[in-house]
């Protein structure tokens, strides 16, 4: 049996868990709400852009000579997977989640003969994802560097997606993150992100114009050029955005969760440790009552 | 009251400005121009400059680098890949951020941080030009 000295330590050590679990579920909720803050702030420029985009497109897409970017390479046999996680784990099912997502993403891919490359943001994801599918892929971010998610960070990534969709490295992009449903469940999900085309024509509605024409300046070819890289940054940059609430809300509900359970476990510690004493006090009384008696 | 242009400046990191105004004149690719209300549908690309907001008399002026403007029958949307209302600027740590930059062109060690610190000075050059 353990001696109440161990005892007393065994409560000792999960009282000092708890209080640092306690820490980090606050830290996560003040997080939280910053990073829901950084993705409200972004979401008028995403509205922005794909009412634009959508506008743009609907012009463009039929004309000869508009970007690949928009309609596609007309083929569908590379496919690059972006698997967003975050860069640090106790965040309850969080990485594991996007990552079980990716990987079923893969296995249906690989299934119809299509080939699979993959980049992958975040550190987690990453380390997961390498074991098996290493050699898929060709480029990991950390975002480590990056303390807040900025337009910089989704350009370094945009560009590196924008250079491999300039070489003809794949065909189709599809972005793997987490939506952020509500503060207590974030979904993993799967979207495609290049041909914009797909991406643009789902729900967004477009200014009425009352019949009038858009004047461009210089022409629309030009302007959907320099738009579109720019339109895959800004739909990176809000997948982040939305990645890293959803990584503050499940590291949240996880910590919540520690504390709780910490705080259980030092209740039934408690009473071990009441009964383990009662129990040494009891014999020892014994032990000197039957011995004045033996006298 | 006479009619009012409605105005949105939003970069991708947050909304800066959203209002009624009377009149925004933008560093298009192309030449400046100006947006007064019931504009007929538009779309520029912007080069690196300052765009200047007119409403009830007084001006206010906002850098911004690159970008796309959009009018619409409902008003100028403007799209910042980085906007700085000029307000916020501080005109010697600006001086010092430019000297600085200016040192980095002759210290950097490979061709491309010297590009970097090459646009960095346009782009500080550009905001003292705006202020001044």
């Amino acid at each position: 049996m353990a001696s109440l000295k161990d005892l007393k330590n065994r409560i000792d050590s999960v009282k000092s868990t708890k209080k640092i679990t306690k820490a980090m579920q606050m830290v996560a909720a003040a997080k939280l709400r910053r990073a829901q803050e950084a993705a409200e702030a972004a979401r008028p420029y995403a509205e922005r852009m794909a009412a634009v985009m959508a506008n743009l497109s609907s012009a463009m897409s039929g004309a000869p000579g508009a970007s690949k970017l928009l309609i596609g390479t007309g083929e569908d046999n590379v496919r690059l997977l972006v698997v967003m996680t975050a860069d640090r784990g106790l965040c309850g099912g969080f990485n594991t989640n996007i990552v079980k997502k990716a990987r079923e993403r893969i296995a249906t891919l690989e299934g119809e003969g299509k080939t699979v490359k993959m980049v992958c943001v975040g550190k987690k994801g990453a380390e997961q994802l390498q074991r098996l599918y290493g050699h898929l892929i060709i480029d990991a971010f950390e975002l480590s560097d990056h303390k807040t998610i900025t337009g910089a960070t989704a350009q370094m990534v945009g560009d590196k997606i924008n250079a491999l969709f300039d070489a003809g490295e794949f065909d189709v992009c599809e972005l793997v993150s987490s939506e952020f449903v509500s503060v207590i469940s974030q979904k993993p999900r799967a979207k495609v992100l290049i041909p914009a085309k797909d991406a643009i024509d789902e729900g967004v509605d477009r200014p009425d114009l009352a019949g009038a024409l858009y004047e461009a300046e210089p022409d629309e070819e030009t302007i959907l050029n320099i738009l579109l890289p720019r339109y895959v940054n800004t739909v990176i940059l809000s997948a982040l955005l939305e990645n890293v609430a959803g990584e503050m809300g499940s590291k949240m509900a996880a910590m919540d969760n520690a504390t709780r359970n910490a705080g259980e476990l030092i209740d039934k510690l408690n009473i071990i440790y009441n009964r383990t004493r009662q129990a040494q006090i009891t014999t020892e009384l014994t032990e000197i009552i039957s011995g004045a008696e033996a006298l | 009251m006479a009619d009012k242009l409605h105005f949105d400046l939003v970069s991708p990191e947050r909304r800066l400005f959203s209002g009624d105004v009377d009149h925004v004149v933008v560093p298009g690719e192309e030449g400046e121009f100006g947006v007064l209300p019931n504009h007929a549908p538009f779309m520029s690309v912007i080069r690196t400059g300052a765009i200047t907001v007119l409403n009830d008399g007084s001006a206010e002026k906002t850098f911004i680098q690159g970008g796309f403007a959009e009018v619409t029958p409902e008003g100028l949307t403007i799209l910042a890949e980085e906007a700085l209302p000029l307000s916020e600027v501080d005109a010697a740590q600006l001086a010092q951020d430019l000297s600085d930059a200016r040192e980095d062109i002759d210290l950097a060690n490979s061709d491309e941080e010297r590009e970097d610190a090459i646009a960095k000075v346009a782009k500080l050059e550009t905001i003292q030009a705006a202020l001044g």
